[in-house]
């Protein structure tokens, strides 16, 4: 008989600090112990506090474990499982709340305290291999709901009642889509698709929904599919996500035995079915019509729009695309209702977005709150603040098409319009935190060369446009820029912007244009007084010894690589600048930090 | 899956089965797993409550979960039970017999059962 359930965190940050391993010493010690049959071991997805990990947590007392090591595991199945004594080095205490000592219960700790888990409501809660334990959390009730009690429209009309909007960048209302793709039911062949092609840099929200709450994502599509009456659905999912590709595999296998996808679905004269497309990692294939051109079997570039996805999608047939954290909102909706979904959020955004945390950040992680949450409380209380007692300097969202909020806008609440407003946007979820040490033109310059490796190169402003941005940029860096280049870095963001086919273009200038807005005075530095005050860029900037503080213990001189620095022991060093190469090398192994760098 | 009556069974069998994981109920049964008590035969009073209480379908109200030594080794196994609003009541030398009784008898009859309560051997 099962008396405790073990939940460790199968997510992608965790599997890679090796949470398998730990599972499979688990499994063993549990035989070794004669437990087997009183522990149940669950492998979920992810908890959302990945800066921890790997993380575990124990049923029915919801003790939660961080930094496990297989090593550990012995000492937890002997202390607590045999003996009921958790292993208080391993409980996760919250570094700066000392009220609260163990987080017996995990929503009690600032990490959690704030958020409203909606798309990721089975995320570290649920086996995601197990179709029972989703069906055992309402799973699959929506469908049932939607296919006997509701007609289409209804369906179509609860979207848009409930104003959810496309989680992956755009914002545009989920139920407007539905409406537009519902002409003709019956009449054309249509298509209900999934857009698991998530390529920020940092952003991994869709990746772990599709790891630990597959099952809501097939669920969605199905009721999609019912409201515009399609047939045949295709998940778009990036190759690189194993974790999220295999359980996916999984979960339409398990949904197909059980008659949750084919034909005649709850005895109805509804068919469904799902396969997966694989991406092969191009960031314009997040593009709604590059992906569908490449689900089509072409080359992943765009096409101008209109005609709109829903007029004219996948193989020229009317076709619903949203993104993963879309679907999963969409059988909460349908169960819970439209007042409970509009009582989350902002008056034009509601319910809830997931975050990922990432950069500067002592919680880097997951995180889900309600529209309209300040950048504050998710910086300073989920996240845990900045490490090492930095400033906060500013929070790019968005990624490569987003824009930085600066820290006198951290009161911001975060909504789509808001952030539209300050020159920023929504993007997919990523949200990666900077601290005073981060050189915004740097910043810039690192998403417009991402950008101008992944345009596809179909159309001109954006092939052409980026790349001389870039150009720019590094001019700047190098100590070669002119006042004259901010204005033609404007110029040309507003024509690329204006000029390019889709998405990808028409967004790559916001990390450049936002800096520039906020942080112009950190290009002046570079151009005037050719200064990087972040100290990031390292062609405007030179090491030095501090004489006074040296004492000449020659340590400096042993590590240089390149034999720059000379001096005779118990005399102050000096560096020889011409052949420098900047490594920081000496400045990590000064003892007396008389190492400096300007 | 042809009915909303299937899923719904599959959903009420497995609800007993992950329901553990919402957390600690209002009622909860302590059994003192240290070595004394572990000595003395805790382990099948343990597991007696457990399946118990699963048959007596209280898997949602009764949380059962262990503990280290309470201080009295002599009369192990104890077990604590603590329901909301009331005393908590402490039995003691307890087997999985007398462990089923007390399922019974106090977790579903609402009665403690006096003769094994640590007050009757002091």
């Amino acid at each position: 008989m099962i008396r405790t359930h073990v939940l460790i965190c199968g997510g992608t940050g965790c599997t890679s600090s090796n949470s398998l391993k730990i599972q499979e010493a688990m499994n063993a010690e549990l035989i070794a112990r004669g437990l087997e049959n009183e522990v149940k071991v669950v492998l979920t997805g992810c908890f959302g506090l990945c800066a921890l990990g790997p993380v575990m947590i124990v049923y029915p007392e919801g003790t939660f474990y961080s930094c496990v090591k297989p090593e550990d595991v012995p000492e937890i199945v002997e202390e607590h499982f045999l003996k009921g004594r958790p292993v208080e080095r391993l409980v996760y205490h919250e570094a700066k709340d000392e009220d609260i000592h163990h987080a017996t219960s995990l929503s009690e700790t600032a990490f959690y305290k704030k958020q409203k888990r909606v798309a990721l409501r089975n995320c570290g809660v649920i086996d995601p291999e197990n179709i029972d334990e989703y069906i055992a959390m309402d799973g699959y009730q929506a469908l049932g709901k939607v296919l006997t009690e509701m007609t289409p429209n209804d369906v179509i009309q609860t979207i848009l009642d409930s104003g959810l909007r496309g989680r992956g960048g755009g914002g545009f209302p989920t139920g407007l889509k539905w409406k537009f793709a519902s002409n003709n039911r019956g009449q054309v062949k249509k298509y209900v698709a999934c857009n698991a092609d998530e390529g920020d840099p940092g952003a991994f929200m869709d990746r772990s929904i599709l790891e630990g709450d597959p099952h809501a994502v097939i669920e969605a599509m199905a009721i999609a599919a019912y409201a515009i009456g399609a047939d045949e659905g295709f998940i778009y999912v990036r190759a690189e996500y194993p974790i999220a590709v295999h359980r996916l595999e999984v979960a339409i296998k398990q949904a197909r035995e059980y008659g949750l996808l084919g034909k005649n679905i709850f005895g109805t004269d509804f068919n469904f079915d799902i396969d997966l497309r694989f991406g092969a990692g191009a960031f314009v294939c997040g593009e709604e019509t590059a992906l569908m051109t490449s689900i089509e079997g072409n080359r992943g570039e765009p096409r101008p729009r209109p005609p709109f996805p829903a007029v004219k999608g996948l193989f020229g047939q009317p076709t619903v695309l949203n993104n993963v954290e879309t679907y999963a909102n969409i059988p909460q909706i349908i169960l819970k209702g439209v007042d409970w979904f509009t009582s989350m959020g902002t008056e034009k955004s509601k319910g809830t977005k997931v975050f990922a945390l990432g950069g500067k950040i002592t919680n880097t992680g997951l995180v889900e709150v309600p529209m309209g949450t300040t950048l504050r409380e998710v910086v300073e209380e989920i996240g845990g603040g900045i490490p090492n007692g930095k400033k906060f300097k500013a929070a790019q969202t968005g990624g490569p098409s987003g824009g930085c909020i600066p820290a006198d806008l951290i009161d911001t609440p975060i909504d789509y319009d808001n952030l539209i407003a300050i020159g920023s946007m929504m993007g997919s979820g990523g949200l990666i935190v900077m601290d005073e040490d981060t050189c915004m033109v740097d910043l810039a310059r690192f998403f417009l060369d991402f950008t101008v490796d992944e345009s596809c190169g179909k159309c001109t402003p954006c092939r052409v446009g980026t790349k001389r941005l870039l150009e720019i940029l590094d001019k700047i860096i190098a100590g070669n820029g002119e006042m004259e280049d901010l204005d033609r870095l404007e110029e040309l963001s507003n024509y690329i912007k204006s000029a390019s086919l889709c998405g990808l273009g028409q967004t790559a200038p916001n990390p450049v244009l936002s800096t520039l807005r906020y942080f112009r005075d950190e290009y002046i530095a570079h151009i005037v007084d050719k200064k990087c005050p972040a100290g990031v860029c390292k062609s405007l900037l030179q090491y030095k010894i501090d004489p006074d503080k040296c004492k000449g213990c020659t340590l400096c001189a042993r590590k240089c690589p390149v034999n720059a620095i000379s001096g005779t022991v118990k005399q102050p060093h000096v560096i020889d600048t011409s052949k420098c190469i900047k490594c920081g090398a000496c400045m990590d192994s000064c003892k007396f930090k008389a190492i400096y760098k300007e | 899956m042809k009915s909303l009556a299937e899923l719904a069974a599959i959903r009420e069998k497995m609800q007993n089965k992950v329901n553990i994981r919402e957390g600690a109920n209002s009622t909860r049964v302590v059994v003192g797993m240290a070595t004394c008590g572990i000595a003395a035969g805790a382990r099948p009073v343990l597991n007696a409550f457990v399946e118990e209480i699963s048959k007596a379908g209280l898997n949602e109200k009764v949380t059962v979960t262990q503990t280290g030594c309470i201080g009295i080794c002599q009369y192990e196994p104890v077990v604590e039970i603590f329901e909301e609003g009331k005393d908590k009541v402490t039995y003691v030398k307890l087997t999985a017999e007398k462990a089923a009784e007390i399922v019974e008898k106090h977790l579903k009859g609402g009665k403690v059962v006096d003769e094994y309560t640590i007050g009757s051997v002091q």
